[in-house]
């Protein structure tokens, strides 16, 4: 919400720059997100007016202008615009002046010729034709500038004189005159070579002496779009130039109040709970109370006595009244629609709103004002008198202001004549109604519709509007009223039309003021302050809320909440009205007292924070990945068709297809990111995340299982490297009986380097190389490695803590065995059948050796294992070792047929 | 004899002084002390004495024997320490070498300022909470005070998994306020820190999917000056003593009063530079006291019992934190971005 300062002083007096203004304001609740001095780049820039100009000796383009600035001697300025002539009054950038952007205006020369300042466009000075729509240029196509695209192929011959024929009806003509007109048209006067014509123009850059393209047929001077040229062969042409004024002002005024620059803007963030303040009389109450200053309201005042009784002219009808609380309606009559004054446009323009013609600008005007949107319609189009209140019908269409048709449903509250709509109420006018240059009678609607309707129908077009915006908020029904009337009073002020006398209000509910207990000793008990009682009533009076008899008690008593404030509903709204006013930040910090709690984690969050350590310490990096993916991950995972873990949830309304489901498995988000490490060239990644998993419950919601996902490449990474990782990840939380089983089935790893872990008969989860074809569905051209650790199976399997087992006394004798085996028997086959073999003297087996080759069988290998034996109550004997590692032997002979090498 | 006894004496003595390693002062104990040695040869010659020579021979060569040990000893002695610097020498490295290092893993930085939050909080005696991200509306919304027709409830701002709007993914952490006072016993004080969901597209300063944290105490007498206290003291904790906050009336469904607190800038100090935007304060949560009727749906009386809430964006505090700029970094996990942390 935009607040123009000027406008607000109407209402309150503030002694306060922006800056102290903003954060009195910001501090007592209404967010201030940047104040705006409208004039503030811009100094030393006045109002000139053209007393002579000529063109440049030197310079095919540029004319040099006499300026009157208000002092005696007029000022010489050089320009290159075209469309400035003798009388224009212009804005001129004297020597040592600023403009928007830091732009610094010093005097000088232009081709050898002496240039006091700068006259001065539109863009200049920061401002646009949606400022000043007069202000839009329309060029004449002049033939002394036309410059051919082909230097040797002309369209137009150099030497063309007046008279000559250009192309059909259109010929060559000299300019002999160009001059003015009150609505700014110019009246020409043309040389055709021996006859002439004049013809009316908005061409606003002739001068005498230019030769143009005359359409004798249509007694008209060509632009270029007649002319269908490009703007390279006119290159000075061109839609834009300098701002001439038509203001009310005279040589030598400051330009900053000519064109409403003189104003400061501040723009405030309005939270939703308070739609009152989108207003600029409800920011003028915040204003007033948080000065603690008077707040001036005004009375609209309507003369009224146009002819007719407004009671046989309008009939309204609200059938569907619980969706119309309220609706009040006023009519004028012979309105004329120009542009509104200089105030009236400046202050519109200052709050964000462009102005139209003096009927709209009203309307906005007094939205603005006092936050109650208003409609003005076209009696002409209210077919019968009739205004009804409805609920569209199923599929009826209405063609809005915007001029785009909309189908409505039987949700849409549309206002319609006798046999039609003719607007959607409170979201847009109807095209069919809207004001027009030659409207006569002007219906002006204020009414107050259902917040939830408007929302829904707005949101059901997808056309959120200033007014819906309002709307849905919930607006204060007693305002319309005083709305309409004061658009009546702007109506005669501006001398705009008559007004008919009487209002139409219908009132489809009871007023009734609502009061709510304050208690003073309450808001200090939730404030934690000590608020006299009496302060505090004064405070919630500064916003309205008062006692019956207006006094301030030092006691509980009944509050009366105004109308706009439909926000305030119990004792913890009132005691924010009083902190707002006495000062959040002068509320005391005190540290919380009471039974005393114990914080810290649980143990599940403890092997959390465990397992991340391990990763970390094993140069993991952790990692955030999204929770939801796109459906086409798990074809790039290679994932079965009907493979079950697909059925992921599906959001309705996702951003896109790449996040639209919740992910059933975190190996996709991995591998995106390490192959998104390996795109930024990056050699090698290491990478961990706790991360949910998504599976859908019967009740709608969701399992969310975590999975430790490890993953990476290069540096060394292997099956081996990445295993070791997993193995000590298990060894952190205390996993000591861990077996590893190879997986051949897994579509997205390896079929021969991938592994599932059990603990005790629970998978624990899945490690290996990525498959090569799902690698390639990413894109990366390396071995991928990751592990799927589910974390409840973790939690589940998680060891005991530690017990003290006392140390060896007794020395261990070691014995290196190396056995021959088929290739088919896996390393762990082999040290299950030594475990099994042992007599009870084993303490450890140790792998250190494979060996293939010679002296090996082809199809054998050789696997060497270092063996340790040791008894806990004696020193072994040699024999006693050899007993062992032989049976041993003997059980790895039946066992997996390997013998002693 | 007594002639030759000093003879050995000083050709040994003078040996063994010259001996330049330890086996060939081996082989001058040999040749002098051996059992064929010198020495040794001179002893054997003892028995020819009269035996009124040999009591002062037989010192003598004892003497000489004696002297001969020490020297060997001492000579042993130089030639070891000798040795030892040799080697110690010899061993010397270039120290300025990279050592061989064991590559450390990296937390992510949004979970390093999570981390510093949780042990604050921990500190002042509240649990971790976790919960659901797939939430029903009616504890994202309802049970907030966020009725029916609250802007945030719109398709075009929350991811709703049916058509009945029914269930969605949070968009903030404070359904787990209702899920802590619906389970747990008072007092409570709680963190809930978590991802939330919201449909923003992504861009500099916005992710559809980013984090929060929760925080909520309910006790007795639970005061706004408690919270004011509360989160300065945190403030301090995060930023170093004497940083100073603000308090700005705001609005939430599901606190009255609301608030917001600013931070000073850290950069200006509180003048207004471009981080700030000018302001000179920089917006770090959302906090206030839990609104009445958010109490009673959730079958605390409030009037009894009162309580205060916060909720903040832990991307953005990251991001100030570490100076950040973009949040697109967060969530592109570039292991150059990552081991910076």
């Amino acid at each position: 919400m935009n607040l123009s300062r000027k406008w607000l002083s109407e209402f309150v007096t503030v002694d306060a720059n922006d800056k102290d203004f903003a954060e009195a304001m910001t501090l007592s609740g209404s967010k201030v997100e940047l104040t705006h001095d409208l004039g503030g780049e811009t100094s030393n820039v006045v109002v000139g007016q053209v007393l002579s100009m000529e063109r440049h000796p030197d310079s095919d383009h540029m004319w040099v202008c006499q300026i009157c600035v208000g002092q005696e001697a007029p000022i010489q300025i050089v320009t290159g615009a075209w469309n400035v002539h003798v009388g224009d009054l212009v804005p001129v950038a004297l020597h040592k002046s600023t403009l928007p952007g830091g732009k610094k205006i010093e005097k000088g020369k232009l081709r050898g010729v002496e240039s006091n300042g700068m006259l001065c466009g539109l863009a200049e000075l920061g401002l646009d034709t949606r400022d000043f729509p007069y202000a839009v240029i329309t060029p004449a196509a002049l033939l002394n500038d036309y410059h051919p695209l082909d230097k040797n192929k002309p369209s137009i011959p150099a030497d063309i004189k007046a008279g000559d024929k250009v192309f059909g009806p259109v010929v060559c003509a000299k300019v002999l005159e160009a001059a003015i007109q009150p609505d700014g048209s110019f009246h020409t006067c043309l040389d055709l070579g021996g006859s002439t014509a004049c013809p009316d123009t908005l061409c606003a850059n002739l001068h005498e002496g230019d030769l143009v393209a005359y359409n004798t047929k249509a007694d008209s001077i060509c632009t270029l779009e007649d002319l269908h040229a490009q703007q390279a062969e006119f290159p000075h042409c061109i839609p834009d130039g300098i701002f001439i004024l038509h203001e009310d002002c005279k040589p030598g005024d400051d330009l900053k109040p000519v064109v409403g620059l003189d104003d400061h803007v501040v723009e405030f963030e309005i939270t939703p709970n308070r739609p009152d303040c989108l207003s600029v009389i409800g920011l003028a109450r915040e204003a007033a109370a948080t000065y603690g200053v008077p707040l001036r309201l005004h009375q609209p005042e309507v003369k009224g006595g146009a002819e007719g009784d407004l009671m046989e002219l309008l009939d309204v009808e609200t059938p569907a009244a619980d969706l119309c609380p309220r609706y009040t309606a006023r009519m004028v009559r012979n309105v004329k629609i120009v542009p509104s004054p200089k105030w009236m446009r400046e202050r519109l323009r200052a709050m964000g709103v462009r102005p139209i013609n003096n009927i709209v600008d009203i309307t906005n005007y007094v939205m603005l004002e006092y936050g109650q949107p208003m409609h003005a319609f076209d009696y002409r189009y209210v077919k019968g008198g009739k205004i009804i209140v409805r609920l569209a019908e199923e599929g009826e269409e209405l063609t809005t202001l915007d001029g785009q048709v909309r189908k409505l449903t039987a949700n849409h509250l549309v206002i319609a004549d006798d046999t039609r709509a003719v607007g959607l109420a409170g979201i847009m006018g109807g095209e069919n109604s809207e004001i027009a240059d030659d409207t006569v009678d002007v219906v002006f609607e204020s009414a107050n519709f259902d917040g939830t309707c408007i929302r829904k129908g707005a949101l059901a077009l997808g056309m959120r509007t200033e007014a819906s915006a309002k709307f849905e908020k919930g607006l204060d029904p007693l305002n319309t009223l005083p709305a309409v009337d004061r658009a009546c009073e702007l109506v005669e002020r501006l001398g705009a039309g008559e007004v008919v006398d009487g209002v139409i209000d219908i009132l489809n509910y009871v007023p009734q003021p609502r009061t709510i207990r304050m208690d003073p000793e309450r808001v200090n008990a939730l404030l934690g302050t000590d608020i006299p009682a009496a302060d505090q009533y004064r405070y919630l009076e500064r916003v309205g809320i008062v006692t019956e008899d207006q006094s301030f008690p030092n006691s509980p008593a009944d509050v009366i909440i105004p109308s706009w404030r439909r926000d305030v509903e119990g004792i913890a709204d009132l005691a924010e009205e009083v902190a707002r006013f006495y000062g959040y930040n002068n509320i005391p910090t005190t540290l919380m007292r009471g039974q005393t709690t114990r914080g810290g984690y649980s143990p599940v969050q403890e092997v959390e924070r465990t397992l991340g350590q391990t990763c970390r310490s094993l140069g993991y990096d952790e990692i955030i990945t999204y929770s939801f993916i796109s459906p086409t991950y798990y074809d790039k995972i290679r994932w079965a068709k009907d493979d079950p873990r697909r059925n992921s949830m599906k959001i309705m309304n996702p951003l896109g297809e790449d996040t639209s489901i919740m992910r059933t498995t975190v190996l996709p988000s991995m591998l995106e990111i390490l192959t998104r490490n390996y795109n930024f060239r990056n050699k090698s990644a290491r990478l961990y995340e706790l991360g949910r998993t998504y599976f859908q419950r019967e009740d709608g919601m969701a399992d969310e299982p975590k999975v430790l996902s490890v993953g990476g490449y290069g540096d060394g990474m292997d099956f081996f490297v990445l295993k070791g990782a997993v193995q000590s990840i298990l060894d952190s939380i205390r996993i000591s009986d861990a077996a590893y089983e190879a997986v051949r089935d897994n579509p997205s790893y390896h079929p021969g380097r991938c592994a599932r872990i059990l603990v005790g008969s629970r998978e624990v989860g899945v490690f290996g190389q990525i498959h090569p074809l799902v690698a390639q569905n990413y894109g990366a051209d390396a071995d991928l490695y990751c592990a799927e650790l589910s974390f409840d199976a973790l939690c589940a399997a998680k060891g005991a803590d530690p017990q003290y087992v006392p140390l060896p006394k007794f020395p261990a004798v070691t014995r290196d065995i190396a056995v021959v085996c088929g290739e088919e028997i896996t390393v762990g086959a082999l040290e299950s059948a030594i475990k099994e073999g042992a007599h009870g003297l084993l303490k450890e087996v140790k792998l250190f050796d494979i060996y293939r080759g010679k002296g090996v069988a082809e199809g054998k290998k050789s696997v060497a294992f270092n063996l340790v034996l040791r008894a806990d109550d004696r020193s072994l004997t040699a024999e006693e070792a050899d007993n062992d590692v032989k049976a041993i032997l003997a059980t790895l002979e039946a066992k997996c047929g390997a013998v002693l090498r | 004899m007594k002639e030759q006894l000093a003879r050995i004496r000083s050709e040994a003595l003078a040996a063994f002084e010259q001996a330049q390693s330890a086996a060939e002062l081996d082989s001058l104990r040999v040749q002098y002390l051996g059992k064929k040695g010198e020495l040794t040869a001179v002893l054997k010659m003892m028995g020819k004495l009269s035996a009124e020579e040999r009591p002062a021979m037989g010192q003598l060569a004892n003497e000489v024997r004696s002297a001969l040990e020490a020297a060997i000893e001492a000579a042993a002695g130089k030639l070891e320490a000798q040795a030892l610097e040799q080697r110690l020498k010899d061993e010397a490295l270039d120290v300025t070498i990279p050592g061989r290092k064991v590559k450390l893993g990296h937390k992510h930085p949004m979970y390093l300022a999570l981390d510093e939050l949780k042990d604050i909080f921990i500190g002042m005696g509240f649990t971790v909470l976790d919960g659901p991200e797939v939430e029903l509306a009616e504890y994202n919304f309802d049970k907030l005070n966020a009725e029916e027709g609250h802007p945030s409830r719109d398709w075009s701002d929350t991811f709703y998994f049916d058509a009945g709007s029914r269930v969605m993914l949070r968009s903030q952490t404070s359904p787990m306020q209702v899920r802590a006072m619906e389970t747990m016993e008072l007092p409570i004080r709680i963190i809930a820190p978590g991802r939330v969901y919201r449909k923003d597209e992504v861009d500099a300063t916005h992710s559809p999917m980013f984090h929060q944290v929760e925080g909520m105490v309910i006790d007795k007498n639970v005061t706004m000056a408690d919270l004011k206290g509360t989160l300065n003291t945190v403030v301090e904790q995060l930023y170093g003593k004497g940083t100073k906050t603000r308090f700005r009336p705001h609005h939430f469904p599901f606190t009255e009063p609301s608030c917001e607190m600013d931070v000073q800038c850290h950069k200006c100090g509180g003048v207004g530079c471009p981080t700030c935007k000018g302001e000179g304060w920089i917006e770090m949560l959302g906090a206030g006291m839990i609104h009445p009727k958010v109490l009673k749906m959730a079958g605390i009386d409030p009037e009894v019992y009162s309580g205060w809430a916060f909720g903040i964006g832990l991307e953005r505090t990251a991001m100030r934190r570490f100076k950040i700029a973009d949040l697109r970094l967060i969530f592109e996990n570039d292991v150059r971005f990552l081991e910076q942390f």
